[in-house]
């Protein structure tokens, strides 16, 4: 056994909405620290397989393995579903996912929502999990907005929030679904600027995203799906920069 | 102080049985309601069958039928199996339906099917990407729907269901019928004797009013809480 656990790995996942596989097999090893970031067009399944390794959707094939638990899975006649739920609970604690609308609990608090999984999910004593969301939401610059509601900010702020939210469970592996798509053009600095600490520190993460300039300075590992495959992978000098595909080259070319 | 010719103590005992049992009611169709949205709402076809029988059967048939139907018609049924268990064991039981009981279910089953609709727009009303959060860290279904469904829909919810238990709180004046004493039986009783029916039909008239006017404020509370988080968006937006 390896000295440390593998924050997070998938091999071979498969995954079918009716007829159409928007999934044909992808794999991806997450070691500790490793920001991996999956870039392609729309419908290529970059947020569909992000989904997948938090069981958001359920693959049809294919393992998953989070610090060496390996997810089980049974058949049923609908498909293939996790064999115990209470497993799939544990393992979704384990990664905080960060969503492309948000998704801050709209009648809670900012601090609210920041302790809300803490304390309900991982059973941790009030007091502490305030302290702790406290340090959080100053570290993201929103102390002092803790006792507002997700409406009353804007959406840059909001995704801030979500991501203190985020670290509040002390995530194994952090997900970033299109984390500013969402946003107005001026408010999508500040969210970098919280993520590239994130990756600086050494946070495990992974990362659905359009901000190419950002996946090239963040990235350990850059994945190029196109129609559900894995086309490239690797270091982002050489998938960014190198393209060895024409289909990539024109994805990456400047849009006019 | 008007004279209520001695039937005054009657009346309030008759006042606390219709509010016992529009309360009694109320939980028994909230819980019916809340089970019928998930029953309407489910992929499963046969419980999505059920939910839609229900809401049918209830929603097309006059109250005071269906009252009838379960009250006499409950009786003759248990009195059916009785029967049975007597002849088959010899055991030997009678069981009487009681007024009340009967009333709360009627009423109850009644409602629930009201409340059935409006719990379904409710649920529908909470954008999917709330639960999903709920789900992505990690929450039991029961702790996704108490935390975060509930709170959510109750705000569409709580007209509907303040709606639904002003309708109710007077259905329950239908029960004299079935033999209980509630406070509109005890005032037909009173005008029959003494001909004299403003006399007592104008406090129970007052009285219903009374439970109104405070449940009226009772919501409005509530409402008010559970609308935390929501209006007051472009005040503070940037």
């Amino acid at each position: 056994m390896a000295a440390t656990p593998i924050p997070l790995e998938a091999k071979g996942i498969k995954k079918r909405f009716g007829d159409h596989e928007v999934l044909k097999g992808i794999s991806l090893q997450a070691q500790k620290g490793d920001v991996i970031t999956l870039i392609g067009a729309s419908g290529s399944g970059k947020s569909t397989f992000l989904r997948c390794m938090n069981l958001l959707e359920q693959p049809d094939e294919g393992e998953l393995i989070v610090h060496n638990e390996t997810i089980g899975f049974r058949a049923t006649k609908h498909g293939r579903e996790p064999a115990d739920w209470k497993q799939v609970e544990r393992i979704r604690a384990k990664l905080s996912m960060v969503f492309q609308n948000f998704n801050l609990w709209s009648h809670m608090t900012l601090l609210e929502n920041v302790i809300e999984a803490p304390v309900n999910v991982l059973k941790k004593p009030k007091k502490q999990a305030i302290e702790e969301a406290r340090a959080l939401l100053d570290r993201v610059g929103l102390l002092e907005r803790a006792d507002y509601f997700p409406t009353q900010m804007s959406g840059g702020q909001q995704q801030r929030g979500a991501i203190a939210r985020a670290l509040a469970m002390d995530p194994e592996v952090m997900l970033f679904d299109e984390p500013t798509s969402a946003l107005d053009p001026e408010l999508v600095g500040d969210v970098l600027k919280v993520m590239r600490d994130l990756a600086d520190e050494g946070r495990t993460m992974i990362l659905v995203t359009h901000e190419i300039a950002f996946a090239r300075d963040v990235s350990s590992q850059v994945i190029y799906l196109h129609q559900g495959v894995v086309e490239e992978v690797g270091a982002p000098a050489d998938v960014l920069d190198n393209p060895r595909s024409e289909r990539l080259r024109q994805f990456l070319a400047p849009k006019h | 102080m008007i004279d209520l010719q001695g039937y005054g103590p009657r009346l309030l005992e008759g006042a606390l049985v219709t509010v016992e049992l529009a309360v009694l009611s109320l939980i028994l169709a909230v819980v019916l309601g809340l089970l019928t949205a998930s029953a309407k709402l489910s992929r499963n076809r046969l419980i999505h069958g059920i939910g839609t029988l229900y809401t049918t059967l209830v929603r097309g048939v006059p109250d005071l039928v269906l009252m009838m139907l379960l009250f006499y018609g409950g009786q003759i049924g248990i009195n059916m199996l009785t029967d049975q268990l007597y002849y088959a064991f010899d055991i030997d039981i009678f069981i009487n339906v009681d007024a009340f009981v009967a009333g709360v279910i009627t009423i109850g089953l009644i409602f629930g099917a009201y409340m059935g609709e409006t719990f379904r727009g409710a649920f529908q009303s909470v954008e999917e990407g709330q639960m999903e959060a709920a789900r992505a860290y990690g929450m039991s279904p029961l702790l996704a729907f108490r935390r975060v469904r509930f709170p959510l829909m109750m705000r569409h919810a709580l007209p509907g269901i303040g709606n639904n238990w002003m309708v109710l709180l007077k259905t329950t004046a239908l029960v004299s019928i079935i033999g209980l004493t509630d406070m509109v039986r005890v005032a037909a009783e009173a005008t029959k004797a003494t001909h004299e029916p403003f006399l007592f039909m104008l406090p129970v008239a007052g009285i219903y009013l009374l439970i109104a006017s405070l449940s009226e404020w009772g919501f409005a509370k509530l409402s008010k809480r559970y609308s935390t988080g929501f209006g007051e968006a472009s005040e503070w937006t940037n």
